[in-house]
């Protein structure tokens, strides 16, 4: 299903290439030639690419819309070559339940950062995670408000330093950060839950396995897909990109350990539903048989 | 609209304003009903839940209000007649939607049936929510139709009406209507039903590109101050049509009034008693009942002004809201006065007489003051 590899519009004619050379590595068709707006050392446009080679890969670019949130990544519409929506902020889950009932043959995917996915848009993200939406969600937790400039988020760890909790997060007035994977988790809709990070060539392939398997479980309608991945905000953090690299692997990863959450298939089932009644075996109502 | 003597005689029934709602508005071609349980609009709901299903359509009930309208945006984003129903609590979590739908000209029905306010208020009729309608109802610059059925067989023609306005302007569209028109019931003649697949196709939609076209992109977000500028110009363009257009109003015995009563909904069946009982006792009074509250029915009014009224008297379930576009209507070339009761308390047909009978006393055109010219 692959596409065959050319050269994105806007390095045709900047790049010349040879008889018998061969192009072995280019833009995914699926992100458009637009320049990305993050800043320089920031990992959505790697999580961008991940999620363009997966559509390329799957070759459901004509078939996918996607959701835009508001945040960073909020003009991502603009990157994707994809139908796109921009949804209020952590309205995305919600909005992406409107189009995938409409078109419930379309791959329809959701992508949002910590404040809107965690904070103003909790309820839309775990009802639509309870409800089996067939539909696949990238949650990029950088544990800190870029677009707005670095404002406390509901994943920043306890005691970092943001605008908001400028003398550190203190976790006996603000609480404690959460962690999405693991509350998503424990509920019956979601059917694929993994949480990746993106600060080495080895996370970063994980990354790509567990964002294309999002996409793939929605195209075998196995049901919610939703991959974590733990990124960072040089910019907000305040240092340089391999610095906040560190700092990640100090401190995110040990708060959001990396790993698979829920993976119905892994468990041998063929998708959430299934999963869900085993778990309520017990409950005589829960196992009523319905009619089609 | 429906044609009385056209349609078949099983077309011809007794239903309650709610279910009416929910029967006329899947006539119109919509499959897609999101809402949130709230009182008095829940029959419209319960109505949408046993019978979307079968016939393929989906009803999903939200986890909130502001999911309920986002999930319309999407639905209506990918090219759906799509619909969401509340009352006035549960419409306030609704403005930040309306706003988005606004302005990436995403076209869906939202229906109020009103109750009062503010707060958590009570549960019975009331019009208080006419502010909220008619002005921006999120943050913004933008309007939309907003349309108040007086009866249950106008709950069926206009809700039909607002899906077809919504998808010819690319806005989301309001029915306006009350706790005592959602509950009563009367005799309807219900719209044919139309085929989805036989509505006008909508090429802006996000329906997945088939690598046939360039992506379609549904926003609401331009950085660029003079594009938003340009965006908004041409929005209000389109409302400057639809005020030209779509202004709608029913005239009951205006022909030769001094007075107008403006009233819509339920406080305008009242009126229409009071109006009944002035006119036995000589007073030249009459009902201008707005059935598009946005557009306002300007037009109307001016001319009923220019016809020589002299007066209007804006009666409403509120402590005074319509008012202020009547007086704009009027432009001071008329007098204008208002009577209204709030929290739920519906005027009698008495009370209205009284005011009637006060302001043509007091604007020189009680029976009496007229015999002595």
């Amino acid at each position: 299903m692959a596409m065959e590899k050319t050269l994105p519009s806007y390095q045709q004619d900047r790049i010349k290439i040879n008889d018998g050379e061969k192009i072995v590595s280019a833009r995914p068709h699926a992100l458009s030639d637009k320049v990305f707006n993050f800043c320089p050392g920031c990992t959505h446009g790697i999580v961008h690419r991940l999620v363009a080679e997966a559509i390329d890969e799957l070759g459901i670019e004509g078939e996918t819309i996607g959701i835009s949130p508001v945040g960073c990544s909020v003009m991502n519409y603009d990157f994707f070559n994809c139908d796109m929506i921009e949804a209020a902020h952590g309205r995305a889950p919600a909005v992406a339940t409107g189009v995938k009932r409409v078109h419930p043959d379309k791959i329809v995917f959701a992508y949002q950062g910590d404040g809107d996915l965690a904070s103003i848009g909790t309820a839309e993200t775990v009802h639509a995670a309870t409800r089996g939406e067939h539909i696949t969600v990238i949650f990029i937790n950088n544990a800190i408000y870029g677009m707005t400039g670095g404002q406390m988020a509901p994943t920043s760890l306890p005691n970092q330093v943001t605008q908001t909790s400028p003398y550190g997060r203190d976790v006996s007035k603000v609480g404690f950060p959460i962690r999405m994977s693991e509350l998503l988790a424990t509920l019956d809709g979601p059917a694929y839950i993994e949480r990746v990070a993106c600060d080495t060539t080895a996370h970063i392939r994980q990354a790509k396995k567990a964002i294309k398997k999002a996409f793939e479980n929605q195209v075998n309608g196995v049901g919610y897909s939703f991959v974590e991945v733990v990124s960072t905000c040089p910019t907000n953090w305040g240092m340089t990109p391999q610095a906040a690299f560190e700092w990640l692997r100090e401190n995110m990863l040990p708060y959001y350990p990396l790993g698979v959450y829920k993976d119905v298939v892994a468990d041998g089932f063929d998708d959430a539903l299934g999963a869900a009644a085993a778990r309520a075996a017990d409950c005589p109502i829960a196992q009523q048989k319905r009619e089609a | 609209m429906a044609d009385e003597k056209s349609t078949p005689v099983e077309d011809r029934v007794l239903m309650k304003g709610n279910e009416v709602l929910a029967e006329a508005a899947m006539r119109a071609g919509c499959r897609y009903f999101f809402g949130y349980p709230i009182t008095p609009q829940t029959e419209l709901a319960a109505y949408m839940a046993k019978k979307l299903p079968k016939i393929g359509g989906t009803f999903l009930q939200a986890e909130s209000e502001i999911a309920a309208i986002n999930m319309v945006y999407g639905a209506g984003a990918a090219g759906a007649r799509a619909m969401t129903s509340s009352s006035s609590p549960g419409v306030s979590l609704k403005g930040e939607g309306v706003s988005y739908m606004a302005g990436a000209d995403v076209p869906g029905v939202i229906v109020n049936v009103e109750r009062g306010g503010p707060g958590l208020g009570g549960i019975q009729p009331s019009q208080s929510d006419y502010f909220q309608a008619t002005r921006a109802m999120g943050h913004g610059d933008f309007f939309m139709p907003v349309l108040a059925p007086s009866t249950v067989q106008e709950m069926a023609d206009l809700i039909y009406l607002a899906f077809d306005l919504a998808d010819e302007y690319r806005t989301p569209a309001m029915i306006l209507a009350d706790g005592m028109i959602g509950q009563m019931m009367e005799p309807v003649t219900l719209p044919p039903a139309r085929d989805p697949e036989s509505l006008p196709k909508k090429p802006w939609a996000t329906t997945g590109t088939h690598m046939e076209r360039e992506h379609n992109v549904v926003n609401s977000l331009y950085l660029t101050p003079q594009k938003l500028e340009d965006t908004n110009r041409e929005r209000f363009e389109r409302y400057e049509k639809i005020k030209a257009t779509q202004q709608r109003q029913e005239l009951f015995m205006a022909d030769d009034a001094d007075i107008l009563i403006v009233a819509f909904g339920a406080s305008s069946r009242i009126a229409r008693t009071a109006i009944r009982r002035a006119r036995d006792k000589g007073i030249k009074v009459g009902l201008l009942r707005p059935i598009t509250l946005w557009p306002f029915p300007e037009d109307a009014i001016n001319q009923a002004i220019d016809g020589g009224c002299k007066a209007l008297m804006s009666v409403e379930l509120n402590m005074g809201q319509m008012v202020e576009d009547v007086r704009l209507a009027a432009h001071g070339r008329a007098d204008v006065s208002f009577y209204g009761r709030t929290g739920g308390v519906l005027p009698t047909p008495e009370e209205i007489l009284d005011q009637i009978e006060a302001l043509a006393a007091r604007i020189g055109c009680a029976p009496s003051a007229k015999a002595g010219e």
